[in-house]
């Protein structure tokens, strides 16, 4: 019962359906990641529109997070957020007063990391992108999937291999950077 | 609420709330991350709390965070935000965030120091 209470940081990593998310939490994370259950309770807009009270209770979502000590009084949470537009909800509670989020895609499926990157330019979260290199292959170029996916100049657009622990440091590096950069021109509020 | 009795499938959803009085909302704002420690009068009055509480007063001995503290209790999120919030107001646990606000973005100070943390990973 001695020591201080660590300070808590928080990176969200999005991105579609199955596309590595897990795995990328799971290699830098100092615990077996673990899940928690949210309830929908802010029923929302445009998901259903039965306004009623029972719909509010009426699907809870499963997020896996992980957990990283950075030295003694500083600790990382990596949170996986299920990659859907429908939860959006979800996105809001993750992203408050988080560093940032890396956007993880797969190639393949361009398409499904559309949703986290326009919910994350809209919220004006930095994020960057992380192409997942599966079987450690690139198939496309970063600026190629930049140019695809219309994001700005200064957003990076990197390689990265959710399976080693490095490469994922390295692509959290990259984010916290980015939100240094960010924080800065923005006049680094407190 | 909908009546566990005549609906088996929604007893689940419904008794979490039993354990926080029917309360949805939190009387603190915690984030996700926000970490949990029990404090000297929350360590002495552990004997005294509901199974739930107990469990949350013996668990953060060592810092947890809210979302672990779901995830290893097995309680909804938000009804582990809601008895951490009323453990709080009894002075039993402290929390700590990285900003004052939760929807403010860590300053560039404790950037630098994540950067220098996950560099030396």
């Amino acid at each position: 019962m001695s020591g201080a209470n660590p300070i808590p940081v928080k990176i969200v990593v999005a991105g579609g359906f199955a596309v590595g998310k897990s795995t990328f939490v799971e290699s830098i994370s100092d615990i077996d990641p673990l899940t928690t259950e949210a309830a929908m309770t802010k029923v929302s807009e445009g998901i259903d529109d039965i306004g009623d009270a029972t719909s509010k209770k009426s699907t809870t979502v499963a997020m896996d997070f992980g957990r990283v000590a950075l030295g003694q009084d500083l600790v990382l949470y990596l949170f996986g957020t299920p990659g859907q537009n429908r939860f959006h909800f979800m996105w809001d509670e993750l992203v408050r007063g988080a560093i940032g989020a890396v956007v993880l895609v797969d190639t393949n499926r361009l398409e499904h990391c559309f949703p986290a990157v326009d919910y994350m330019e809209q919220a004006g979260v930095p994020f960057i992108v992380a192409v997942n290199a599966f079987d450690g292959v690139v198939r496309h170029h970063p600026e190629d999937v930049r140019e695809a996916l219309d994001v700005p100049a200064h957003v990076p657009v990197i390689v990265t291999d959710a399976r080693h622990k490095a490469a994922v440091r390295d692509a959290l590096v990259n984010l916290v950077r980015h939100a240094m950069t960010v924080a800065a021109s923005a006049g680094a509020p407190a | 609420m909908t009546d566990p009795d005549r609906n088996g499938a929604s007893a689940l959803r419904v008794r979490p709330y039993l354990l926080t009085r029917g309360r949805t909302k939190s009387v603190v704002d915690l984030p996700l991350e926000a970490q949990v420690r029990t404090t000297d009068a929350g360590d002495g009055g552990v004997g005294h709390q509901p199974p739930e509480q107990r469990a949350i007063l013996e668990l953060c001995a060592q810092p947890h965070s809210v979302a672990e503290i779901s995830a290893l209790l097995d309680m909804h999120l938000q009804v582990a935000r809601i008895l951490v919030g009323d453990l709080v107001n009894d002075g039993m646990v402290t929390t700590n965030t990285a900003t004052p606000q939760s929807n403010e973005r860590p300053d560039l100070r404790l950037l630098e120091r994540v950067l220098d943390g996950l560099q030396s990973l």
